[in-house]
């Protein structure tokens, strides 16, 4: 099983380099469609088959350092967990969605292999940024995921694109320098780059002050790439920026796999939870929750609302773990991080399947309409039902309304606030989730509501490839919402169970990843 | 501990290059100065006064002795790691450093300025 953990990343990046000669040989143009698909239901079938799996770890090159200990941990290991499969199954679900849809949305643009061929270069970085068992690696694949997005930003060319990506580039490639100096500080505290190593190594440096310095680094570093609220401010630009499907693939994968993977990772896993770190993780999310809402609530433009509610709602994602640490770092009883750390991860799920969604009706209305300012829209759920419903689906479950998925994820999230007694953060998460249904009424009445405009009166449904794309999210949303009570009153769900696990294996890591402990 | 710290200051003129410059430009090169002190700290924790390639030859080891020939390597030799690192950091940035310089000729061509404070078509 183990050798498909590679697999993950190399396929994208096979596709990623056949486009340009696809887009080179120019007939038949269906050609690259097919491509494109087919890699994508690959990536997803592939990320399904792992969920059955248990801890895998690939060591490149047969380097394995659990058949020689003294040879030391060198080797580039892909290791895969519970959290890795979540990831995985999240990325390759928004993959395939977004490459269904970009099929008809990007025949507007003139090259569409260069647009595939970036896009999948994206996707091998996530997945290698998730698989990543060594930090090197890590930074590596974060820097390839980010610089393809970087392009993909900038893909339509025109000054406001440039603007967003340039600005997006700078400060994305100082996130990078950031997270490669804290990276460094840990290499010379440790000798080693292996994250189970240094793991290993965390009980004997604990309360060194060189290891706040990489902490400290870490958060500038992984916050600018998941845009918490200081280091926000290239979002919301750089997410309208981009066409539709990539908008979804930024807001609904890419800033968790680079920022709050990233974040848990190394916190949990990598340098174990402290009450400083859960304070700063506590801080920084409740923070993004407050600010992001606020700000997206006297947004005209519909990508841009949408693009500060991803601030938002990450903000939920990152207190959930910051709970989580919290009360490990407390000695508190596991269970109740456990259930803030579950919360954190189904609503990092959730968030993946409403906010692509909403990206992509986002899009679909733009496609049919030619604008995205909600004052100039309205009336479309005749026009567009798909759209139109799809847009509801959506929009509810990103408000918390039962029996939506972001209502249980909430739900989770707050109970887990208040038995770990944060009362404060428990009121503030409602008032936030309260206020993003307040956005999201307002969003429901211009788009969907109203009178349609006259020079709307010719609008039609987009075409079908399009509108399965977002059904597929939408049936995603409500299935997550109708299963996800049932199962975790009854049988538990085991993609997120063992996510759960997996970030509260602590120091268990170590032993399933190099195989016993090393001397 | 000095070269050390000279690199965060290093960093820091970096991070005020970006976070205070207006022009396009020297935004870039702020990004390059942060990215090379990254480097440079890199370098840094490899390096040892007197110390020598990392490549064991069969003169080095006879000049040790054979007993303790494995003992003296380690010794003497530079870690061979943040090199290798450096490498990767090294090509890494200049890909982001081409993307910048094209992206600041296309802004140039749109706006006909480098100027950041003149390119407001984005509204927070």
């Amino acid at each position: 099983m183990d050798t498909m953990l590679p697999l993950m990343v190399a396929l994208p990046l096979a596709a990623a380099f056949l486009m340009p000669l696809l887009e080179k040989l120019r007939e038949p143009e269906w050609l690259i469609d097919l491509l494109a698909t087919l890699a994508g239901i690959a990536l997803l079938a592939m990320s399904i088959r792992l969920l059955g799996t248990g801890q895998a770890t690939y060591w490149m090159g047969g380097w394995n350092p659990s058949a020689d200990a003294t040879k030391g941990v060198f080797g580039i290991a892909l290791s895969c967990d519970g959290l890795t499969r979540l990831l995985l199954l999240t990325i390759s679900l928004v993959t395939v969605v977004a490459v269904i849809f970009s099929l008809r949305y990007m025949q507007r643009y003139t090259t569409k292999g260069f647009y595939f061929c970036l896009f999948f270069l994206m996707v091998a970085g996530m997945n290698g940024v998730v698989l990543a068992g060594d930090l090197f690696n890590f930074y590596v694949f974060l820097e390839v995921a980010a610089i393809s997005s970087y392009s993909l930003v900038a893909f339509g060319c025109e000054s406001e694109e440039l603007e967003a990506s340039f600005k997006y580039l700078v400060l994305g490639s100082l996130a990078s320098t950031f997270v490669l100096f804290a990276i460094a500080i840990l290499y010379n505290l440790t000798g080693t780059l292996n994250m189970a190593a240094i793991r290993q190594q965390m009980t004997t440096l604990a309360g060194n002050p060189a290891l706040y310095v990489a902490a400290g680094f870490f958060v500038m570093g992984l916050g600018l790439k998941a845009a918490m609220v200081p280091f926000h401010a290239w979002l919301p630009d750089a997410h309208p920026s981009a066409p539709a499907p990539i908008s979804a693939m930024l807001s609904g994968v890419l800033i968790k796999a680079l920022g709050v993977y990233a974040l848990a990772r190394v916190f949990f896993t990598v340098l174990g939870p402290t009450a400083e770190y859960a304070t700063v993780l506590m801080a920084l999310g409740a923070l993004s929750m407050l600010a992001g809402v606020l700000l997206a609530v006297g947004q005209w433009d519909f990508k841009r609302l949408l693009a500060y509610h991803s601030i938002s709602q990450m903000g939920y994602v990152v207190l959930a773990l910051g709970i989580g640490a919290a009360v490990l770092a407390k000695g508190g009883p596991k269970a109740i991080a456990g259930l803030a750390i579950f919360g954190g991860l189904f609503h990092l799920f959730n968030h993946a399947a409403f906010k692509s969604l909403l990206f992509l009706c986002s899009g679909a209305t733009e496609y049919a309409t030619g604008t995205r300012q909600l004052k100039e829209l309205g009336g479309l759920a005749h026009r567009m039902p798909v759209t139109s419903g799809c847009c509801r689906v959506a929009s509810l479950s990103i408000a918390g309304v039962p029996p939506f998925n972001g209502f249980w994820s909430k739900l989770i999230i707050i109970a887990a606030a208040v038995q770990a007694q944060y009362y404060w953060l428990a009121a503030l998460a409602t008032l936030v989730a309260f206020l993003t249904l307040v956005s999201f009424i307002k969003v429901q009445r211009y788009v969907i509501g109203g009178e349609l405009p006259t020079r709307h009166a010719a609008v039609r449904e987009v075409p079908a490839s399009m509108g399965l794309a977002m059904v597929l999210l939408a049936i995603v949303c409500i299935g997550a919402g109708v299963l996800a009570p049932w199962l975790i009153s009854t049988q538990g769900v085991p993609l997120l169970d063992q996510a759960r696990d997996a970030v509260l294996a602590g120091p268990d890591y170590v032993t399933t990843v190099l195989g016993g402990t090393l001397p | 501990m000095a070269p050390y710290l000279l690199t965060m200051v290093l960093l820091a003129i970096g991070v005020y290059a970006i976070a205070c410059k207006r022009n396009l430009i020297k935004v870039i090169i702020g990004v390059m100065i942060a990215e090379y002190a990254v480097n440079l700290f890199l370098i840094l924790m490899g390096y040892r006064t007197g110390g020598h390639a990392p490549i064991r030859t069969a003169a080095m080891d006879e000049a040790a002795g054979a007993a303790n020939a494995a003992q003296a390597f380690a010794a003497g030799a530079v870690d061979p790691l943040p090199q290798a690192l450096i490498l990767t950091s090294i090509v890494i940035g200049l890909g982001v450093v081409a993307l910048m310089a094209a992206m600041a000729i296309r802004l140039h061509e749109k706006y006909g300025t480098f100027d950041v404070a003149e390119m407001r078509k984005l509204r927070g």
